[in-house]
């Protein structure tokens, strides 16, 4: 205690005196003990944020496994894949000419329907059923749904309409309908996620 | 806090005396909304909106923590604990009913308030601060309406929330983790309800510190009027009670009459029937809208439909509805006119009305499907608010010749009755 009482008078003796630094023990003390209080401020900034993100449950969600033996040429069926609608058409080959006939460079997001497939399953488009709009789900995958004048989806919030190959022609969607990762398991059955 | 010739609070029974030296919270609201607060004394009928909208709150927290008693915020049973609070709980139908009418009564008032302010120009100093408050007030009020709609967790909950956290995912680079951050997963799912139903009742008391700012900001200028001239004198103010105590005790009877019409009468009038239809995240309803009063904001949302250079159509709707409502924090400085009152700017006035009308078209659009040609009329009329707000407006308080102002607020009331000043003297004795 003695020798901090000695550093401290010393301390005031030198700052009153205009010592040479000019930086005061008392002015040190004080911006470490707040810099220190900052630091555990952000700290506990973290948890408090981090605890909004998803938890473990909802990342652990397992992958889906989607039979494709009973969906025929022009059918498409709808099921979830990390609670999200998740659709798989059979395209028939009416469509998949469509869907090559346009020039992908007059596209807004350009790709080709090889791209968003696998190698030689090119009748099988499997994508996310979510708009990449605001996040509807387009139509389109259902019986009679309105498939929009490309005749892919349709978007009924805002009026995105996708074509054959699940690409934005029109609307305002930035994007094409997202192409999930999947491989197929067997001919009739793909893993996806 | 008040000016000169405010009447001071003195406690006369030996408890509020005891009471008062302890803690002054009489005399607080002595001299807030009672005989303490001189006010002008021509007030018209749209300064009855700032109360009716503190009714509107507390009518909406009373009616809120009874709901929250009857309501699971689980996706399991929420949409089963609002139909059983709707059909089971005593009167339970009467305080939701209440509640999501309310909130529609709240916005009303809220933009009539609002709608005052733009006319009588109360944006411009010495209260900007009230201004500002104001529209802090009205995104709380808009966040907090957007979360509780989505606790009955029916089709257009579910759906409206997508839609608007979607907004966010708008955002480059960060867009995506921020939507799945304020979701708690990649979809609306228990977590995003849990969390909307706790942010859904404390936000309410958020607003409602913001209204004593609010109000506390007024009270330091004094209410402003009709006119738009200051208050020169005594002769110029009535104390707020018993004379606006009065006037809006009358207001706030025409808004319960109104309010209770609506609510036995037409409760569902204002609601979609999609919502009485429980959350399926499988199939989106034919037509997403939300609440009409956020119909003008989301017209200007969806009135973007190309890209501008390399900025997405999606992010610029998402920029110019924050845009729309952000600006309004930039109107006291962009009205540069020395008068208030549009009742003295003739060429403001004109200006004023095509704005209102326009915001009602966009309000129109904004609730019809997305299609020509409303895209089309949302696109022209979005481009006109922003014109309004940045380039008329600067514009006419630079040119606008006003009309002469009255010398006092005194002066304009007693020629509205046809008398001199010389007769002022005699009112007075009266």
């Amino acid at each position: 205690m003695a020798i901090v009482e000695h550093l401290e008078s010393e301390g005031a003796a030198v700052s009153s005196g205009g010592g040479s630094d000019g930086v005061r023990r008392r002015d040190f003390i004080n911006i470490a003990a707040v810099s220190f209080a900052g630091v555990g401020a952000v700290a506990v900034v973290v948890p408090l944020v981090d605890q909004m993100n998803p938890s473990a449950d909802v990342l652990a969600l397992a992958s889906t496994e989607v039979d494709l033996s009973a969906i025929q040429p022009g059918q498409a069926i709808k099921t979830t894949f990390r609670s999200q609608p998740l659709f798989v058409r059979h395209l028939t080959d009416k469509e998949i000419a469509e869907a090559d006939k346009v020039d992908p460079s007059t596209l807004r997001d350009p790709q080709t329907l090889e791209q968003r497939t696998v190698d030689g399953k090119k009748q099988w488009l499997i994508t996310m059923g979510v708009c990449t709009h605001l996040g509807c789900v387009p139509l389109g995958a259902g019986e009679g749904e309105n498939r929009g004048e490309f005749g892919g989806y349709f978007c009924p919030c805002h009026g995105s309409s996708y074509d054959t190959a699940a690409r934005i022609r029109k609307g305002p969607a930035p994007k094409n309908l997202e192409v999930p990762k999947y491989s197929f398991t067997s001919d009739t059955a793909i893993l996806v996620g | 806090m008040s000016f000169p010739w405010a009447e001071q609070y003195t406690p006369k029974h030996p408890v509020m005396q005891w009471v008062d030296e302890k803690l002054p919270l009489p005399r607080l609201v002595y001299n807030a909304v009672g005989a303490g607060y001189p006010v002008p004394r021509n007030l018209n009928y749209f300064w009855n909106f700032g109360v009716l909208a503190g009714l509107a709150l507390v009518i909406q927290i009373v009616t809120g923590v009874i709901m929250a008693m009857h309501y699971g915020a689980n996706t399991l049973v929420a949409f089963g604990t609002v139909e059983q609070t709707m059909r089971d709980v005593n009167a339970g139908w009467l305080m939701r009913y209440a509640h999501a009418n309310g909130a529609s009564f709240f916005f009303i008032v809220v933009y009539l308030h609002i709608f005052r302010g733009l006319y009588f120009g109360s944006y411009k100093a010495p209260r900007e601060m009230v201004w500002l408050l104001g529209l802090v007030i009205f995104l709380l009020m808009m966040a907090t309406a957007f979360m509780g709609y989505v606790l009955p967790w029916g089709q257009m909950s579910y759906w409206g929330a997508k839609v608007i956290t979607g907004l966010f995912g708008a955002i480059p680079v960060v867009g995506e983790p921020i939507q799945t951050w304020l979701l708690g997963g990649f979809a609306p799912g228990n977590a995003s309800l849990n969390r909307f139903f706790s942010l859904h009742f404390l936000l309410p008391f958020v607003i409602a510190a913001v209204v004593i700012l609010h109000i506390w900001a007024l009270h330091i200028p004094g209410s402003s009027n009709p006119t738009g001239v200051e208050v020169k004198g005594p002769q110029d103010t009535v104390p707020f009670h018993p004379y606006y105590t009065a006037k809006d005790g009358f207001g706030a009877g025409i808004f319960l009459i109104l309010f209770a019409v609506l609510l036995f009468y037409a409760p569902n009038y204002l609601g979609h029937p999609d919502n009485y239809i429980e959350a399926n995240p499988l199939s989106t309803p034919a037509h997403i809208v939300p609440e009409w009063y956020f119909w003008p904001f989301y017209a200007i949302l969806r009135a973007f439909t190309v890209d501008f250079f390399f900025v997405p159509a999606k992010l610029l709707g998402v920029l110019a509805m924050f845009a729309s409502i952000l600006l309004l924090f930039f109107l006291p400085w962009l009205d540069t006119s020395a008068v208030r009152s549009g009742s003295y700017r003739p060429t403001f006035r004109k200006f004023f009305w095509i704005l209102i009308i326009d915001v009602l078209i966009l309000g129109y659009c904004g609730g019809a499907p997305a299609a020509e040609p409303y895209v089309m009329i949302s696109q022209i009329a979005a481009a006109y608010y922003f014109a309004h707000f940045l380039i008329i407006l600067p514009l006419i308080s630079r040119f606008e010749k006003p009309l002469p102002l009255p010398n006092s607020i005194t002066e304009a009331v007693l020629a509205k009755y046809g008398k001199t000043d010389g007769e002022t003297v005699a009112v007075a004795a009266e």
